[in-house]
């Protein structure tokens, strides 16, 4: 695979993971607003993968957008591990989702930069609707933080739970640096600093303690990933290839 | 030249309603970026409003369907990404017809569509569709979508 394949890959796979996780509280949501909202940022985050397949579909030459998503197994996809985590209840969802919009949203505005214009393309149109999903994800924190105590503590502990997960964000491999060398690639070393300005600054407000930075996971740039993923892909992908030629 | 033919597909593409808010054409969205001939075809550049609208592949049938029917075959859908989309593109005639629709038009401010109140209340950043949000007229208690600024 071409190197600029493979970092595309990267970024449309962590969309269309997340964007299959939120989609799962459609007629689940804890209100009817909220099942909106999260059903709205999951279609979000399917737009943007659907473009960045796309253009790992030029690139590839051969499959099309709907081949490598559907077609693929858990060692070939490159999602963040934190994407794959399970949804749990509104509070694990919602922190989860503030961590990754917070990421989102440094991201996309340093791909914005991109040498390359179809990735700075998608990276400007993406970064729009990330800072409308983090302004949602954050005002859910502060009022699950700053609410009741249960909440507080509900909260507190999804957060303490999911923090492992949050080292990735950060992370620089080979095709990383590569990628960065040519004026195409983000630097994540660099996101480290304002995602936590922006990070302790909400959790403040939300009377929220920031957790340590222990252990934290990785492996997913070399598609390692933890057990959930197989069941994600297994809903995901059932369809298409028990049905191939099936239309809808 | 194409360029009467240009025109035309313009005009055609006017009538063309946007499938979520049909008060307003496609072209009014300011989805429609531009039109060309090139190499025999003609060249439909199209740009979603969000990524993820699932109106986007509607319209796109639409449009075929439309052509189509004015014995127009020879052109190509082609989706660009820059410069993003953005509720600026919409003329103050377009937001008029929000307005009369009954959907408060991407204001800086969201006002009631019924009763012109300014005194609203959010009642979901997110509406029935990624464009929209909700709210709640104070004054005349009816509840409203208002199309967000992008
Ligand atoms: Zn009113």
């Amino acid at each position: 695979m071409k190197d600029l394949e493979k970092y595309t890959l990267r970024i449309a796979d962590t969309s269309l993971i997340l964007a299959q996780r939120l989609s799962e509280w459609c007629s689940n949501g804890p209100t009817l607003e909220e099942d909106i909202a999260l059903s709205n940022i999951s279609l979000d985050l399917f737009g943007q993968a659907n473009g960045l397949l796309d253009y790992v579909s030029k690139l590839n030459g051969e499959k099309s957008a709907d081949e490598i998503a559907f077609k693929r197994n858990e060692r070939q996809f490159y999602n963040l591990q934190i994407c794959e985590q399970e949804n749990g209840h509104f509070g694990d969802t919602i922190i989860r989702q503030f961590l990754c919009d917070s990421y989102f949203k440094l991201f996309y505005s340093s791909l914005a930069n991109s040498k390359d214009e179809i990735l700075s393309a998608i990276a400007n149109k993406s970064l729009k609707e990330v800072e409308y999903h983090l302004r949602h994800s954050s005002n859910w924190v502060i009022r699950l933080g700053d609410g009741t105590k249960e909440s507080n503590q509900k909260i507190q502990t999804s957060l303490n739970q999911i923090w492992k997960f949050t080292g990735e964000f950060f992370e620089m491999d080979e095709l990383d640096n590569i990628m960065l060398k040519k004026n195409i690639g983000v630097d994540n070393n660099n996101l480290k600093e304002e995602w936590d300005l922006i990070v302790n600054k909400t959790l403040k407000q939300a009377k929220l303690t920031r957790p340590n930075d222990g252990y934290m996971m990785n492996g997913s740039k070399q598609g390692l990933h933890t057990e959930y993923l197989g069941k994600i892909l297994a809903q995901m992908q059932y369809l298409p290839r028990a049905y191939p030629d099936a239309k809808w | 030249m194409q360029s009467g033919k240009i025109a035309e597909i313009w005009t055609l593409l006017g009538t063309v309603p946007d499938p979520e808010i049909p008060a307003i054409s496609v072209v009014e969205l300011g989805v429609i970026r531009d039109v060309k001939f090139l190499n025999n075809e003609f060249i439909i550049s199209v740009t979603p409003t969000y990524s993820g609208c699932p109106a986007v592949k509607t319209f796109q049938d639409d449009i075929k369907t439309q052509l189509n029917q004015n014995k127009i075959h020879n052109f190509k859908i082609e989706i660009v990404y820059k410069p993003a989309w953005t509720t600026d593109w919409m003329s103050n005639e377009t937001k008029e017809k929000l307005r009369k629709y009954g959907i408060s038009p991407p204001e800086k401010f969201a006002q009631c569509p019924q009763c012109s109140s300014t005194s609203i209340e959010l009642i979901s950043e997110f509406g029935a569709t990624a464009c929209k949000s909700l709210y709640k007229c104070k004054d005349c208690l009816e509840p409203f979508e208002h199309f967000k600024c992008i």
